[in-house]
């Protein structure tokens, strides 16, 4: 048993790498928040700008969707980072993370986005246009407010899974928890920082796991 | 443009490295196949136990499941192949993902099934009970194939999700496709193979996100 303790909870282990550890902590919640932002927001702007209905547009929408819902979000980042210098494109590391997950986070948002504006009863629309309201004031100010409440829970499962990918970054040597957690377990040859790593990540995620739980129940979604 | 194809998509280094990314994929293919089962099995036995409304298991089973849901499976992973040995459990590559991805999954799930068994009425179960069935027969004969149904979208999704994630068993060197499409890559010096690997997965997976896209908007609509 004192060996397992040795093993897996060394304080002298955890003391040396912690500053490590928390600069890699950092730099997660660093990657969630742009993460996050640069999806939800780019979805939130292809579904309005789908509502137009623009064909060849919302041809090019769908198709980004379907790609980036269809591409498992390690081989997109693997792709753009070893792929775009061959086209003489160089950008750090960290970039390409958040590239990676926020284009799959985006077509998901996007689903989830247009979904809830399709689910909007037509008498609003019309109710709106009838009172003088253009078509984008219409959009703006009666139908995106109802549809951003209704895509809500349609998105935070998806939102919290996609976020937790920024383990993933660890792949391409972002300095995040579980990059940093691994190289202070091959110097130290102890397991302690990848279980110190894992509880940062339970500290970060276990809220909005148990705040999904919570919308769920309210709005009686499952998905 | 022609660098761009030469480099991208250049046909010569495809027909040199086609074999590896065939053998890539049918480990992909079976990583999937032996997981699937494995994780649905295990959210099942969640979540039928939490049916039973047991009071001091209940709040013991959401720890477990949103534990699982909050930690990155990645981190899993590296946990159970570069952590387990230092007490002397090494497993090979293969395993080490099928239980990590197995067990992510199992939350994931454990929490679909639970709230498919939550929308199955009260009365289903006590009319089940007192015809003479026992709790387990009434769980799987009567509740569970009600239960299903109600969450068909969300499964498939998961299980989509979950054939994404086998691409994370490159962490570990395990030679699935992404990671053969890596190896490719070093060996030819362009980026061919993992344009090739993103199409493959593209093809492999296209269909069934088009199915699960299709369920969800049918479960929307029913709202």
């Amino acid at each position: 048993m004192r060996g397992l303790g040795e093993t897996f909870f060394n304080g002298a282990v955890i003391a040396k790498y912690l500053p490590a550890l928390l600069g890699g902590f950092r730099v997660t919640l660093a990657l969630a928040a742009a993460v996050v932002t640069l999806g939800l927001l780019l979805g939130l702007a292809l579904a309005i700008a789908r509502a137009f209905r623009i064909r060849t547009l919302n041809w090019l929408i769908v198709a980004f969707v379907d790609v980036f819902r269809t591409l498992p979000q390690l081989v997109v980042m693997i792709f753009l980072y070893f792929g775009l210098p061959y086209a003489g494109l160089t950008i750090s590391a960290f970039l390409v993370a958040v590239l990676g997950l926020g284009l799959v986070l985006a077509a998901f948002a996007e689903e989830a986005f247009w979904a809830a504006i399709t689910s909007i009863p037509r008498g609003q629309w019309e109710a709106a246009r009838s009172t003088g309201l253009s078509f984008a004031q219409a959009l703006a100010s009666v139908v995106m407010p109802q549809a951003i409440r209704v895509a809500i829970p349609l998105l935070t499962n998806r939102t919290i899974a996609i976020t937790k990918g920024t383990a993933l970054a660890s792949v391409i040597s972002v300095p995040e928890i579980l990059d940093q957690a691994q190289s202070a377990m091959s110097l130290s040859a102890n397991a302690s920082p990848l279980v110190v790593g894992g509880m940062l990540y339970l500290a970060i995620f276990a809220p909005f796991v148990a705040f999904s739980r919570w919308l769920e129940r309210r709005f009686g979604w499952i998905i | 443009m022609q660098e761009f194809i030469a480099n991208f998509a250049n046909l010569e280094s495809l027909a040199r490295i086609y074999p590896l990314l065939l053998q890539g994929a049918q480990v992909t293919l079976l990583l999937s196949l032996v997981t699937i089962p494995l994780a649905v099995l295990g959210g099942l036995f969640l979540a039928v136990l939490y049916s039973f409304h047991l009071r001091l298991l209940n709040p013991v089973l959401i720890v477990c499941v949103d534990a699982l849901r909050a930690f990155p499976v990645l981190v899993l992973l590296v946990l159970i192949f570069y952590g387990l040995p230092f007490v002397g459990i090494s497993l090979p590559a293969f395993p080490a993902a099928v239980l990590a991805i197995a067990l992510n999954n199992s939350g994931y799930y454990g929490e679909i099934f639970r709230a498919g068994i939550e929308t199955v009425p009260r009365g289903q179960r006590e009319a089940a009970r007192s015809t003479g069935l026992s709790a387990w027969q009434t769980a799987f004969a009567v509740v569970l194939p009600q239960a299903v149904r109600n969450v068909l979208a969300p499964l498939a999704g998961n299980t989509l999700e979950l054939i994404k994630t086998t691409s994370i068993a490159t962490a570990v060197a395990l030679p699935e496709l992404l990671r053969s499409a890596r190896v490719a890559q070093e060996s030819t010096y362009n980026p061919t193979p993992l344009t090739a690997a993103a199409v493959m997965y593209f093809v492999l997976l296209w269909p069934l996100t088009r199915v699960v896209a299709r369920l969800e908007r049918k479960m929307i609509a029913g709202h």
